[in-house]
């Protein structure tokens, strides 16, 4: 081997990690491990034994709450009696709500689809992988689209009628701004916070404030003919 | 740790090197780090884990356990369900009067019940919850793309099953919920009224719309159900294990960097 080597040898010395490894570091590139060492625990016995633990726990709350509380049991069924309302399962409550506002092809099909792919496609679109914050980089560009996007959702929604949907938007709105108008620097750790949160979070939250609202809406707010009615007079 | 061994401590031990023991569980007795890696490896079920996980990853705070937690509503429910399957018949109007006997006849029935349903509804909830801690966490990253998918398949199959499930009472809450959710079905373009037909067995719901959701309900979603919770175990392990915030680059957090020979000082620039 007469030509020069390309490479320079180093040589790890924890030899209870890895014995034999030998590093090779090739010029303008960075030897660096960015993974910290940290202790581990054998997954035989010790994080079964807790995994196995906090079924039990569980277990004994289900147990306990069913020896307490009775599953419901109406009278048999009659398709010549509808209740009114009729309502699906509570986890498709969000949905029947966004029934009574928009034609069942796009409260049914479309909405439910979108989510499904939106949710599938996360990982795969270089969603928060760098995790910045949504205003820390070309700041009044983001506000101006901030503003309008806010504007134009808050229109739609009075548009047709989602007076119930505006109230989390309006929520997470207000968060995102207190957002831009915080820095990393800020002394309160509640603005740090909320400066530090990018784009994907804020869409999901986003989600999450609307499906608790429309799914609790729907499940207690919501009586005869899909009316709103208040759960303590009835 | 004690180090007194007592009798029935010797008793366990010769039992666990006895020929039949060792030829079920090949691991042996013994607590060396090397006996707990063989006692994950060589077991079918415990395989799809990984034999180390970091310490962590085991703090309540990292995970909540919703996953754990998950399995276990997902196991009493298997239980539970079993054991109603033997008093219930999925037909019209045998089936509500079945619900009435466990109320009344069968011994514990209305506690079997409670159960059920009180873990279903405590899965469904569970899953979601699972859902929005692993993204806020961003777990979901490279490489855990595909598990991802795989929860949101998860996701999915809890849905139908608890759907499926609603049924089966067949009472009024049940029959009109069904009718409700399966009526968004027609909504389908073009395809729509088959698809609802498909999966009723009817125009309306029926006894053929029970027939058909007991059947998916007790054997073709928990075996789907089954297999893709086996792969999303699975891939945890393939993927590098439970997701570590700080193994991914962030300024803050202690840097460990192997030693390296340093530059001679006519290349260093």
């Amino acid at each position: 081997m007469s030509t020069p080597k390309d490479f320079i040898a180093g040589v790890d010395s924890d030899q209870r990690r890895s014995p034999t490894r030998v590093v090779f570091v090739t010029r303008r590139t960075s030897a660096q491990v960015k993974v910290a060492r940290e202790d581990e625990m054998q997954t035989y016995p010790g994080v079964l034994f807790r995994a196995a633990l906090a079924i039990e726990l569980l277990a004994i709350l289900l147990v306990v709450v069913s020896l307490f509380f009775n599953a419901p049991l109406e009278g048999i069924a009659d398709p010549t009696h509808t209740p009114n309302p009729a309502k699906a399962p509570w986890y498709f409550l969000g949905l029947q709500e966004l029934l009574h506002y928009f034609p069942p092809v796009v409260a049914g099909v479309l909405v439910p689809t979108m989510l499904i792919v939106s949710l599938i496609v996360i990982p795969y679109f270089n969603i928060n992988i760098e995790a910045q914050g949504l205003f820390l980089k070309d700041r009044t560009r983001r506000l101006n689209i901030f503003y309008s996007a806010t504007a134009g959702l808050i229109l739609f929604l009075v548009f047709f009628h989602v007076y119930v949907a505006i109230a989390p938007s309006i929520i997470v709105a207000i968060a995102m701004l207190i957002g831009a108008n915080s820095t990393l620097q800020s002394p309160s750790r509640w603005r740090r916070y909320l400066a530090s949160k990018p784009f994907a979070y804020w869409i999901m939250t986003w989600f999450l404030f609307e499906l608790i609202v429309l799914t609790a809406v729907g499940t207690w707010f919501r009586g005869p003919g899909w009316s709103w009615v208040l759960p303590w007079r009835s | 740790m004690t180090t007194k061994t007592t009798r029935t401590d010797q008793l366990i031990e010769q039992v666990r090197d006895s020929r039949v023991w060792r030829s079920v569980f090949r691991s042996g007795s013994g607590n060396s780090t090397l006996h707990r890696a063989l006692a994950i490896q060589q077991n079918v079920f415990l395989h799809l884990f990984s034999a180390k996980v970091r310490k962590r990853m085991v703090s309540f705070s990292a995970t909540w356990y919703l996953g754990t937690l998950t399995l276990g509503t997902f196991l009493i429910l298997v239980v539970t369900g079993i054991l109603l399957m033997l008093y219930y018949h999925p037909s019209v109007p045998q089936a509500y009067a079945d619900m009435k006997d466990l109320q009344f006849v069968v011994s514990s029935g209305l506690f079997l019940r409670n159960l059920h349903r009180w873990s279903a509804q405590l899965m469904v909830f569970l899953v979601f919850a699972h859902m929005f801690k692993v993204f806020y966490r961003g777990a979901y990253r490279t490489p855990r793309e595909f598990n991802w998918v795989i929860g949101i398949v998860l996701l999915l199959i809890t849905l139908l099953l608890s759907y499926t499930g609603y049924l089966l009472p067949w009472d009024q809450l049940a029959f009109w919920a069904i009718t409700v959710g399966s009526n968004i079905s027609s909504a389908v373009p073009i395809v729509g009224s088959k698809i609802h037909f498909l999966l009723l067995g009817g125009n309306q719901v029926n006894a053929n719309a029970l027939l058909r959701f007991y059947v998916l309900h007790c054997v073709v979603l928990p075996l789907t159900a089954i297999v893709f919770i086996a792969i999303h175990f699975w891939r945890i392990r393939k993927d590098g294990g439970l997701y570590v915030q700080q193994s991914e680059p962030r300024p803050a957090s202690p840097v460990v960097s192997a030693p390296v020979a340093p530059l001679p000082a006519k290349e260093a620039k």
